[in-house]
């Protein structure tokens, strides 16, 4: 029997074209709830190596006892014993598309995937759909040169001592309550591994997909960049619209070593039912860059601020966030960068919407250790709002320990003017299409970093939600 | 008599509740060069800013008739899409978005359809160099980091792109040097034709000497005072507003 998804109590965000869902029946999913038995039937499902075991259920203590952030969004009504930690539809990890379960293949051809690999714009694909990586990719050349793109369950299963060596690194289980949440039920993600001075010259990509209702995703990628090598990850995300809220919760750890170059960009157009709770962190060693580039769209409350630990002198971080509130909707987004080192230096640039009664918030951190000399930073964060009763603000923190430093910050917080209107008006441009230029205009620093046709997608997914605020 | 192309019929306009223009009445036929002159707070931009519709303006009285039609209840968009322009006496900066995109979009909007590319930048290309602007002049964001000068140019530059049947001119000389002075005048001239018509706000002479105006007005504290011929400028230039000014008002400006 399937429900079409126009049947199904659908949130505000009507005009969200990725709210359909497939009815099917899962392989495994494990009852509702949160235990020590749920942990280990997970990790018995998984046959891993008895290390990873104990660290989840010591993370799984950890977030037992750690109480719930009280900064932030509203984190009240997620009952985590309403939701289902794993959720299995397939038993295989496949690399030959035709190989995919045909009503899971059906969902991502309905979301362009694997379109773009086909087109030769992407280096390698991924697919997560609920609890499991369903298809992993990569160009023939790359993999010859050592490049390892694949999920990270078989990462660990393929690749034990590498994932040992580096997972956790970045983000211990104790960070907070939501990665430690993520090491007790981690399922999924990418691990991807670049041999020194290899270059991924076009973008990785992988697709998150929630399935089921009262599900949590928690997929947990991990990526290594060795010396002198180069790669770009781009992550979409999408799921369907249902009455009940959904949870994803994933860590991503990122290194850097000397002299790598990798950039992480998200597009996130979750449905509005879905917490989005993400702890992303990369380390970068000597005149190794990161780049984070964070669209965040959809979800009901998102609270994710991308990190770069700034280890070694001459390492180089840069988050360049864009987030979009709509109605029912809270983006707390922002970034976190740590100068740990000598010489470093950092960007952070943000933009902020919120329209339709939905609320934007940046929260930044910017800390600079004693002895850190010679660092600079640049932090730049604008919030535009479309109308009076959407909300925005901005929490930009600076923890400044090292006097010798260069530190530039501005923030700016505006309403979509009136004379901005009036001028373009003057022009013959309607209302709406005055709004959409000036928001266009607004975030085009952003849209302008990203790979041609994330960018066309970034500017469709703003003018869709833009068109259920100001019709 | 050619029939009216663009009439303000007895306006009243009010700004937070200060009645500003106090029964205004004008006409402009086909062909014609209006100048109104006035001395700073006689309601110049007041005028201009609520002929095309600017939100912050309350018209509470009299009419606004473009081609015997009615504008007063159409918002600005329509105004311009039916031949009304307003050359901005400061152009706002819209940061992010290309003079080219938007000048695309401004021209389709006036013409009711997508303005094919190679048309757009053909027509493009020719009034930039009339206006002796470069070509990479409109890859920079709307008005954004404009020197006062480009400001100007870039108001005439969209008179030519969108050929309006009605343009007025809000200050378009204050701030330019003598050269940008004669480069955006020749660029009013070379628009101007016996189809349109021409509303100079402004408080100088000295553009007069480049566009030739058929009739001049004079306005203090939101009326016209006296009508005249091109002469009248001059006289203006001579002798300054004060000989019009309302002998009330001089009381109080001394008191």
């Amino acid at each position: 029997m399937t429900t079409p998804a126009s049947e199904a109590p659908v949130t505000p965000r009507s005009e969200y074209e990725f709210g359909f869902h497939d009815d099917v029946e899962a392989l495994v999913k494990l009852p509702k709830g949160l235990s020590h038995e749920v942990v280990n039937t997970i990790s018995d499902i998984k046959d891993e190596p008895e290390w990873m075991r104990k660290l989840r259920l010591k993370a799984l203590d950890h977030f037992n006892a750690r109480p719930m952030p009280e900064w932030g969004g509203e984190l009240g009504d997620i009952d985590f014993n309403d939701i289902h930690y794993y959720v299995r539809a397939t038993d295989r990890d496949e690399s030959d598309w035709e190989d995919v379960p045909d009503y899971i293949k059906d969902t991502y051809d309905k979301l362009g995937i694997p379109e773009a690999e086909k087109q030769g714009l992407l280096a390698g694909v991924g697919a997560q759909y609920d609890s499991e990586v369903v298809y992993h990719n990569i160009r023939e050349d790359l993999e010859e040169k050592g490049v390892l793109f694949l999920g990270t369950d078989q990462a660990l299963r393929e690749y034990p001592d590498l994932v040992k060596e580096y997972f956790t690194t970045v983000i211990p289980p104790n960070d907070n309550k939501f990665a430690a949440l993520n090491t007790a039920v981690w399922s999924g993600g990418s691990f991807i591994y670049v041999p020194p001075g290899v270059n991924v010259d076009i973008p990785l990509q992988a697709y998150f997909r929630i399935n089921s209702e009262d599900m949590g995703q928690f997929e947990r990628t991990l990526i290594i960049a060795d010396e002198g090598s180069q790669v770009h990850y781009v992550e979409g995300c999408t799921a369907p619209i249902y009455s009940s809220d959904s949870l994803h919760s994933a860590v991503v750890e990122i290194v850097c070593k000397p002299g790598s170059n990798v950039r992480y960009t998200t597009i996130q157009n979750w449905s509005n039912n879905v917490y989005n709770l993400v702890t992303k962190r990369a380390t970068a060693y000597q005149d190794a860059v990161m780049t984070w580039v964070d669209g965040n769209l959809g979800s009901k409350l998102t609270m994710k601020y991308p990190a770069v630990y700034l280890m070694e002198p001459g390492a180089h971080g840069e988050v360049l966030s864009i987030a979009s509130a709509g109605q029912g909707q809270h983006q707390d987004a922002g970034a976190k960068i740590v100068h740990a080192a000598p010489n470093t230096t950092s960007v952070i640039t943000s933009k902020s919407l919120s329209m339709d009664g939905g609320r934007s918030t940046y929260r930044g951190l910017l800390k600079v250790y004693d002895g850190a000399d010679g660092c600079r930073s640049n932090v730049r964060c604008d919030a535009l709002m479309l109308d009076e009763h959407s909300r925005s603000d901005t929490y930009p923190v600076m923890e400044i320990d090292e006097k010798r430093v260069d530190i530039g910050h501005e923030a700016t917080v505006s309403k979509v003017g009136d004379e901005q209107l009036f001028y373009l008006m003057a022009r013959g441009l309607s209302e709406a299409e005055a709004t959409k230029m000036i928001v266009n205009g607004f975030v085009e620093p952003i849209i302008k970093s990203l790979p041609l046709e994330y960018a066309v997608e970034m500017n469709r997914l703003i003018e869709l939600q833009m068109e259920g605020a100001i019709g | 008599m050619t029939p009216p192309l663009f009439e303000i019929d007895a306006l009243q306009v009010a700004v937070e509740d200060k009645q500003i223009v106090n029964g205004l009445s004008l006409t402009l036929r086909p062909g014609e060069v209006h100048a109104i002159m006035g001395p700073n707070g006689s309601g110049k931009s007041t005028l201009a800013n609520s002929l095309m519709g600017h939100p912050r303006y309350t018209i509470h009285g009299g009419d606004i008739r473009l081609e015997g039609e009615s504008v007063v209840e159409l918002a600005p968009d329509e105004r311009a899409r039916l031949g009304l322009f307003l050359a901005f006496q400061y152009p706002t900066d819209i940061p992010g978005v290309s003079m080219i995109n938007f000048l695309r979009r401004a021209m389709s909007a006036r013409r009711g359809e997508e303005i094919p590319v190679r048309e757009f930048r053909q027509v493009l290309n020719e009034i930039l160099g009339r206006l002796q602007m470069d070509e990479q002049f409109v890859r920079r964001y709307v008005n954004d980091g404009f020197s006062g000068g480009e400001k100007k140019r870039a108001e005439i530059l969209q008179l030519g792109l969108l050929e309006p049947k009605v343009a007025v001119m809000d200050e378009t000389d204050s701030g330019l040097d003598i050269d940008a002075l004669r480069i955006v005048s020749e660029g009013i001239n070379t628009f101007h034709s016996d189809d349109n018509a021409i509303l100079l706000i402004t408080h100088y002479q000295r553009i007069l000497r480049y566009v030739q105006p058929d009739h001049v007005h004079v306005l203090i504290d939101g009326r016209i005072v006296e009508s005249g011929d091109a002469s009248l400028a001059e006289r203006l230039e001579r002798d300054g507003y004060e000989p019009f000014m309302a002998p009330a008002k001089e009381e109080v400006l001394t008191s």
